[in-house]
């Protein structure tokens, strides 16, 4: 992957820039029990990068890694060109780094637009005593600056019907879509993807499919996704890292992934004779 | 003729000389509003008129010609209202389409008038248009509303209708000489639309209309109604639809009335109750949905606010509808009504949007008489319509005071209307088209030299009123083996009375007996099912549940009982039935895109079933193929019970009278 340091372009004519993020021979050990082990790869800016692999291959450890909530036990993450260091949440979130998650964690008892608005939460400047004086300290325009960035995701993901409603009354696959929205309000460079798709039905992996794509069209967001189902995985992705016990076994395109040997050995088993 | 042509001159003869004149008149007050980012957007008629104007120019600099064919795809916007007006200043024609038709039939309609512009309204139509392309060879030029998605793709032949606008602007110089020329061409006699019938059988028919027929018609039904530019219209009906083009073109242009549309399809129902609409229209579909909806809630409601709806949903029954006809009702009623009204009914048509209503109507297919006076209790001027493209919509309508759910009214102003010998109705008017597009043969056998026009529907006149009843149509009516009367559409609608319902179709011309196919209603035998504990994993098995069985027949029962009071049709009552096992749908050709039943379609390729029906079998297997959204297609197996249904021997008060 060497090769590619000034981008390249995608099968389907989008064109790739540097690297964004590049993981460093990670390891990651918790006491005894070492989830990643050695791992390096990194992250173009523009591109759908995937993470695959069976369970408990590290998967969402590795994606923990990447947004900072773990610190790795060895090796190093580089982002924009320079090492990262631990960092609080906020810090992340301020990086341009922002995820969705594999179990929803969204506000139950908020409406959709509410829900939405807090991913705007590290982009609001006006503090607590602003705020209570709403109107003459300007809050109140800053209010209106989220609320219609926050409008245009709206309409971009298609939610406009249960703007009002509290998102406890949503069907789960809408639920996905307001999380994806929310993380979007915050106008992430790096968007992380939890398995977007993980339990939803067909019709609803199509539009999740659609939405992902569109975002990285339309706002050059750089995706990062695991995910289990795998026509979505190489349909969505330009490269995959392809994981198995903590170990990277492959990275390459869908097609490089597809035929190699060592995954389709971790998909499929070996015997053992 | 000469009397014609001086009264022409003192109005406007064209919708860009109506928009004119309603700049001169209401520049100021509001034409358009649009939901976009969750806040209502408005444009006033001089604003709009604006917009349009640079529309236009930019078309020209397109290179639209005098004549030009240009379609319009797209959900209800203000833009598409704009590039139909703007085609008309252009000498061009607007061609609306059904925006979720496929990509075939869109060819169809695209080669058959060889539209050489296309408005789409996001990347989905330009998709289609895309495919089909390379097939008809007309197409020069496409432009689209919604810029999302569209970067990819190539634009030699193609942008944005914003960028279209905008190169009008810069171009006014060169193009404003030749598109004041053009306007000031237009005259009655010029087409101001082409729509295609959605075709209940064979292939879509292109209708002419002029602006005669489009103003003279506005004028008429506007005058009729009382409308004035405070009306608020919501435009939600499909563009390629007559009505909408009436109401949201015709009428608003000709009244100078407000036209809202909806963010998004699916916010439909929120955004009808911000606006309020004081002129509303929907098909008996909509209120039956509302209807629906409403009576769920309230079954889930408390036990005091479920007494106060019960209780003061009587009083409204029993006094409502009379109080809205200005009949004499007594004080303590009123009173009582008005109680009513402060605790039910007006949150209740708050909830519905219709609040400041002040004329609503229906149309399309019959309405069932509860769902009809359940919203005229309530104090909702709902009223019932008769109309079709070719007529610009209005036959005949019903005045105020004049309402009843089993007839469609009487003419409407400048309508004649007759009845044929063989019972059906024909109707000639100012709004009468001026021909199918490119079909000589079929405006020849529609319309005759006199100008009167086959409607195709089998009706009569009521002697005392004078108000018009169509009982099915003309071609549907048949008779059985026996000679008795055969009317399907009159049964099927008596079925789809009943909430559970949501489709039938009736079979029995040419044979010894009636029977029947059911659709059953998810949303509202769903809802029935889960309350009595009834568990069902999919459609078809809900669809096939004895229970289920058991609750149609004995709807099917009831109206057989009503139709043997009618000695005329009790040739129709339903021996046996089936409910099928998918819902009818347009995407399989099963319906037309208005939802109406093709009958012919449904015969051939159930045509196994209706064996069966008829065969005194008691269940069938059979396998249906299905299409699904995106055009592939798939196949749903099952095995279908058949049943009996009790019915009521013919003339048993011709035997209780002896």
């Amino acid at each position: 992957m060497n090769d590619m340091s000034d981008g390249y372009v995608t099968a389907d004519g989008r064109q790739i820039g540097g690297v964004l993020m590049e993981m460093k021979n990670i390891t990651l050990k918790f006491g005894g029990v070492t989830a990643i082990k050695d791992i390096s790869f990194d992250v173009r800016a523009g591109e759908i990068r995937a993470i695959i692999g069976p369970n408990g291959a590290g998967k969402s450890s590795m994606l923990n890694v990447i947004s900072g909530f773990y610190v790795p036990t060895e090796g190093e993450v580089w982002f924009k060109g320079v090492k990262r260091g631990p960092m609080r949440p906020y810090q992340v979130a301020r990086l341009g780094i922002a995820r969705t998650f594999q179990n929803i964690a969204l506000f139950d008892g908020m409406s959709v637009l509410d829900n939405i608005l807090t991913g705007r939460l590290t982009l609001m400047k006006k503090g607590l005593l602003s705020q209570a004086a709403w109107w003459w300290s300007g809050a109140a325009q800053e209010e209106y600056e989220h609320r219609e960035k926050v409008e245009k995701i709206i309409d971009f993901l298609e939610i406009q019907n249960i703007r009002k409603t509290p998102v406890g009354r949503l069907p789960y696959g809408l639920k996905k879509r307001v999380e994806l929205a929310r993380a979007l309000a915050a106008e992430p460079k790096i968007l992380l993807l939890d398995e977007p798709m993980a339990g939803m039905n067909v019709e609803e992996k199509e539009d999740m499919s659609r939405f992902i794509l569109d975002v990285n069209d339309e706002f050059g967001t750089t995706i990062v996704l695991i995910e289990h189902d795998m026509g979505v995985v190489m349909d969505l992705s330009d490269r995959v890292v392809v994981m198995d016990y903590g170990k990277k076994i492959g990275d390459g395109t869908p097609d490089e992934v597809r035929t190699n040997q060592d995954v389709i050995d971790a998909y499929l088993g070996v015997a053992h004779d | 003729m000469a009397d014609a042509v001086a009264k022409g001159q003192d109005s406007a003869q064209s919708i860009p000389a109506l928009l004119a004149r309603n700049v001169a008149r209401y520049g100021g007050y509001p034409a358009y509003r649009e939901k976009e980012f969750g806040i209502w957007q408005s444009w006033t008629w001089a604003e709009t008129a604006e917009e349009i104007r640079a529309m236009a120019l930019g078309f020209l600099s397109l290179g639209v010609e005098r004549g030009d064919y240009i379609a319009i795809i797209g959900r209800n916007r203000p833009a598409h209202y704009w590039a139909m007006v703007a085609a008309q200043m252009c000498g061009a024609v607007p061609v609306p389409l059904y925006q979720d038709a496929a990509a075939d039939e869109m060819a169809y309609v695209m080669e058959h008038c060889g539209a050489r512009f296309v408005v789409c309204g996001d990347q989905e139509q330009v998709d289609k248009i895309v495919e089909i392309e390379d097939r008809i060879h007309t197409i020069t030029h496409v432009t689209y509303t919604d810029k999302r998605g569209m970067r990819k793709y190539d634009h030699a032949r193609m942008n944005a209708l914003e960028d279209v606008q905008r190169e009008g602007r810069a171009g006014h110089h060169r193009y404003e000489t030749e598109l004041d020329k053009r306007i000031a061409e237009l005259d009655y006699d010029s087409t101001c639309v082409m729509l295609y019938t959605s075709g209940t059988t064979g292939k879509p028919k292109g209708v002419v209309l002029s602006n005669r027929n489009i103003i003279e018609t506005a004028k008429a039904s506007s005058e009729f109604d009382h409308l004035n530019h405070n009306d608020e219209v919501l435009a939600y009906l499909p563009m390629a639809w007559v009505g909408d083009f009436i109401f949201s073109i015709g009428q608003a242009y000709w009244s100078g009335f407000t036209v809202n549309c909806p963010e998004s399809p699916e916010t439909m129902m929120i955004d009808l109750r911000e606006i309020g609409p004081t002129y509303f229209f929907a098909p008996p579909r909509v209120f039956e949905n509302q209807l629906t909806s409403v009576m769920i809630r309230m079954e889930d409601a408390g036990k005091l606010k479920k007494r106060l709806f019960d209780h003061y949903m009587k009083v409204a029954r029993d006094v409502g509808p009379d109080i809205l006809d200005g009949k004499p009702v007594s004080f303590g009623r009123r009173i009582s009504y008005a109680f009513g009204n402060l605790f039910i009914y007006g949150p209740l048509k708050n909830t519905l949007g219709f609040s400041r209503i002040r004329v609503g109507y229906t149309a399309g297919e019959a309405i069932g008489p509860e769902i009809f006076s359940f919203y005229r209790s309530l104090g909702i001027n709902l009223k019932q319509l008769y109309g079709q493209t070719e007529a610009s919509v209005f036959i005949t309508q019903q005045p105020d005071g004049e309402v009843r759910a089993d007839t469609v009214g009487v003419p409407s102003p400048g309508v004649e209307v007759k009845i044929g010998e063989n019972g059906e109705v024909y109707y000639r008017s100012p709004g009468t088209f001026v021909e199918y597009y490119k079909n000589a043969e079929s405006t020849a056998s529609t319309k005759d030299p006199e100008g009167w026009v086959a409607t195709g529907d089998a009706g009569f006149f009521e002697e005392d009123t004078g108000h018009l009843r169509i009982i099915d149509r003309a071609k549907d009516v048949g008779k059985l083996a026996d000679g008795r009367l055969f009317a399907p559409k009159y049964m099927e609608n008596k079925l789809k009375f009943y909430p559970s319902i949501l489709e039938a179709v009736v079979f029995g011309a040419g044979k010894d007996r009636c029977t029947a196919f059911i659709n059953i209603d998810l949303t509202a035998v769903g809802n029935w099912a889960e309350r009595n504990n009834i568990s069902y994993a999919s459609y078809q098995e809900l669809a096939g549940h004895p229970r289920v069985y058991e609750m149609i027949r004995e709807h099917v029962e009831e109206v057989n009982a009503s139709v043997a009071e009618d000695p005329m049709l009790s040739g129709c009552q339903i021996h046996r039935f089936l409910i099928l096992h998918k819902e009818l749908d347009a995407d399989d050709g099963e319906l037309t895109r208005t939802r109406k039943v093709r009958r012919n379609i449904i015969a051939e390729k159930f045509g196994d079933l209706i064996e069966a029906l008829y065969a005194g079998r008691d269940e069938i297997y059979t396998e249906t193929e299905v299409t699904y959204e995106d055009g592939r297609k798939g196949k749903i197996k099952a095995t279908l019970r058949i049943e009996d249904a009790k019915t009521v021997p013919a003339g048993p008060m011709a035997e209780a009278a002896e």
